[in-house]
């Protein structure tokens, strides 16, 4: 939900109720509140991170090694394609449609990149520039497409599923496999930041997160708004800080040799700093700016926006070019882990390994409702799932079987979530 | 008035906000509106009744910028004007409440209230301005005395049928707006919430707007309106002052059992 100051949480109803009636009316309506929201699908990511955490306590009860240090420096590099293609994936969805095309557009960007800078002979960063530019230009073409002709989006993406694909084996030629040895271009997946801007990263992330909440309290006490209790903003920069700290403290090797974090000092993947990167810059992107308002509204009633005086086409053909963009920023970091553009990629697998991670992190597959926060969080579930199954010794049958379980589960929560909110009035 | 004569409402003595004269409107061969006149003046409510297919929408529509007429002329404050598309209308100060409402479900009451119309800076990206909208919505809420919204960061889909035909309509007035259309406002409302848009359209009134309300139930029209319009078959075929009328009466000129005399 794009809002400044959301409902109250279950938790502040439960405080005022509690004032009113005493510690177990305040239970009662906490209880009550919090299964209401739990069916209508209004608690956010809760369930996912509740999910994250079965995920973990289970594999680390299998094997020891799964929450090590280097384990999860792991992981994040290898959530760094699946999540920065779902952030796009989650745009897409917000507007009520869908890009199939994603992975086509990543082996495309990949393959141009290396064709560009090992082929050609190009500087590495016009390589990236025009990989980048050629995945929105896609993006865009396929929206425009869809917005002004008025061609499904799910049809026009298919046809760039395999379209695209055809594109990358043309740039690829016959050896199939360009290999790609540029430090520049490999640092993406495989540099990790220096300790000392880890620790400078992870405490202006928690700090500044915790002074903007601070701030906003503030300033809407200020102007006589409800806002936030202190209590509340206090816990939630606490909670935030503690994530970030303990993050980097891992990964920078501060608890070495424990025995659940082992001997890993390499410190924080460059791969997982851009992805988070993106999911924060595109979360504030569509909560706080007009064009995100505008996603969202074209998405919950595309002709109440219109009728509105928004430019619906134009907020159609933006998304897909972003969601172009990411996927080609995702072609880089593969191009990077692989050290080659290759065709042993599966788009059809990756587009579908992001769509279903933007869906698991709580992003509706009907339109209006969701967060950028689910592809990241979706990237780790699916991620975590696929690591942890690897380490108990499971092959790819098992995984692709629990990944489509752990699809249907979450898009089952969604579509109950959704009849949920119509049985109470709230479609 | 007697017999089968039916007496048009003498003419107040001000300048109508919107004057519609001789408008026609054709579909094809068929007529939807024949030589129509139509007047708003500020501070009143207007009932616009008649069967299905008597042309109101079509009026409306003409109103609000999404039809153009055929012949005819169009006066606002008393100047010629011609509304072209609905960006028109709204220049004007006309605005127009569909019974869809037009309301974006999944977003809270003050991002419905200021859609399409953002305090941001202009270039697109920059960060909403929030706080002044929250500050804007509630008081022009509170300003129309519409109080029964808990708070206006809740998604409008989780709003009753008349809170959400409440913020429609608010969002309607809030820019300065002159006239505002209602198509059908009660028309999916129980009783508690009728009465709470039908106050909110006093409200209006109070505040100087010219309303015109089309809807189908007679009794709501008595309640509300200060003159009621008949349309008959494209025709404006009566119009009454609701303090010299009977229900009987409009009915009847709905039905079309009396005929105004030309």
């Amino acid at each position: 939900m794009a809002a400044a100051a959301p409902e109250p949480s279950a938790l502040e109803e439960a405080a005022q109720a509690a004032r009113r009636e005493g510690l177990a009316g305040g239970a009662r309506i906490f209880v009550a509140t919090t299964w209401q929201r739990l069916r209508t699908g209004e608690l956010g990511s809760l369930p996912v991170l509740v999910a994250l955490a079965i995920i973990w306590a289970y594999f680390q009860a299998k094997q020891d090694v799964f929450l090590s240090a280097r384990n999860l420096s792991n992981l994040i590099l290898q959530i760094g394609v699946t999540g920065t293609i779902a952030v796009g994936i989650v745009l897409v969805l917000l507007l009520g449609e869908i890009d199939l095309s994603v992975g086509s557009i990543m082996i495309l960007s990949s393959a141009l990149l290396a064709s560009a800078v090992i082929t050609h002979g190009w500087a590495w960063y016009w390589g990236i520039v025009i990989a980048v530019l050629v995945g929105a230009a896609i993006g865009a073409f396929q929206g425009a497409w869809f917005a002004i002709v008025g061609v499904p989006s799910f049809v026009v993406t298919l046809a760039g599923l395999l379209g695209w694909q055809g594109v990358q084996q043309h740039v690829l030629g016959a050896t199939g496999t360009i290999n790609v040895f540029d430090s520049h271009i490999s640092a993406i997946a495989t540099s990790y930041l220096p300790h000392v801007w880890g620790w400078i990263l992870a405490i202006a992330a928690a700090g500044l997160y915790a002074l903007s909440r601070l701030w906003e309290a503030a300033r809407r006490r200020r102007a006589r708004l409800p806002a936030a209790p202190v209590f509340t903003v206090v816990v939630g920069a606490a909670l935030v800080a503690a994530v970030a700290l303990l993050a980097t403290a891992i990964l920078n090797g501060q608890f070495k040799n424990h025995w659940i974090f082992g001997d890993y000092t390499a410190g924080i993947p460059t791969a997982g700093v851009i992805l988070l990167g993106l999911v924060i810059f595109f979360a504030w992107l569509t909560t706080r700016t007009r064009f995100g308002r505008y996603i969202f509204a074209v998405g919950g009633n595309a002709e109440a926006a219109r009728r509105a005086g928004i430019n619906v086409r134009l907020i159609r053909i933006a998304v897909f070019a972003l969601s172009g963009f990411l996927a080609a920023i995702a072609g880089l970091i593969q191009t990077a882990r692989l050290a080659a553009a290759s065709l042993a990629i599966n788009p059809g697998q990756v587009t579908l390994e992001a769509i279903a991670a933007a869906v698991i992190g709580g992003t509706s597959l009907f339109g209006g409702r969701g967060s950028v926060w689910s592809a990241l969080l979706g990237a780790l579930v699916i991620g975590s799932v696929a690591n942890g199954l690897d380490l108990i010794g499971q092959g790819p049958d098992v995984k692709l079987m629990v990944e489509g379980a752990i699809l249907l589960l979450a898009v089952t929560v969604d579509a109950v979530a959704r009849r949920g909110r119509a049985a109470a009035g709230r479609v | 008035m007697e017999g089968g004569e039916q007496i048009a409402a003498p003419l107040p003595q001000r300048t109508p906000i919107l004057e519609l004269k001789g408008v026609s409107k054709h579909f094809g061969a068929v007529e939807a509106l024949r030589e129509v006149d139509f007047e708003v003046y500020p501070a009143e409510v207007v009932a616009l009744v008649g069967d299905n297919g008597a042309g109101k929408s079509t009026l409306i529509k003409t109103i609000a910028g999404t039809h153009q007429p055929d012949g005819g002329t169009i006066l606002f404050e008393g100047n010629e004007v011609k509304i072209h598309s609905p960006a028109d209308a709204t220049r004007l100060g006309v605005e127009t409440v569909y019974q869809d409402l037009a309301l974006c479900d999944n977003l809270d009451v003050v991002a419905n209230m200021f859609l399409g119309r953002e305090n941001a800076p202009p270039n697109g990206v920059g960060p909403l301005d929030e706080l002044s909208m929250e500050k804007r919505s509630l008081g022009v809420l509170q300003g129309l005395n519409v109080t029964t919204i808990r708070s206006v960061r809740t998604p409008v889909a989780s709003l009753s049928g008349g809170q959400r035909q409440s913020v429609a309509i608010s969002r309607a007035v809030m820019w300065n707006s002159k006239i505002v259309v209602l198509d059908e406002p009660t028309a999916a409302l129980g009783v508690a919430q009728t009465e709470q848009v039908l106050a909110l359209i006093k409200r209006l009134r109070e505040q100087g707007l010219g309303v015109v309300v089309i809807t189908h139930n007679i009794q709501e029209v008595f309640e509300v309106a200060d003159r009621i319009i008949v349309l008959r078959l494209g025709r404006r075929v009566a119009t009454f002052e609701h303090a010299e009328t009977t229900p009987e009466q409009v009915v009847g000129a709905i039905m079309g059992a009396r005929q105004e005399a030309a």
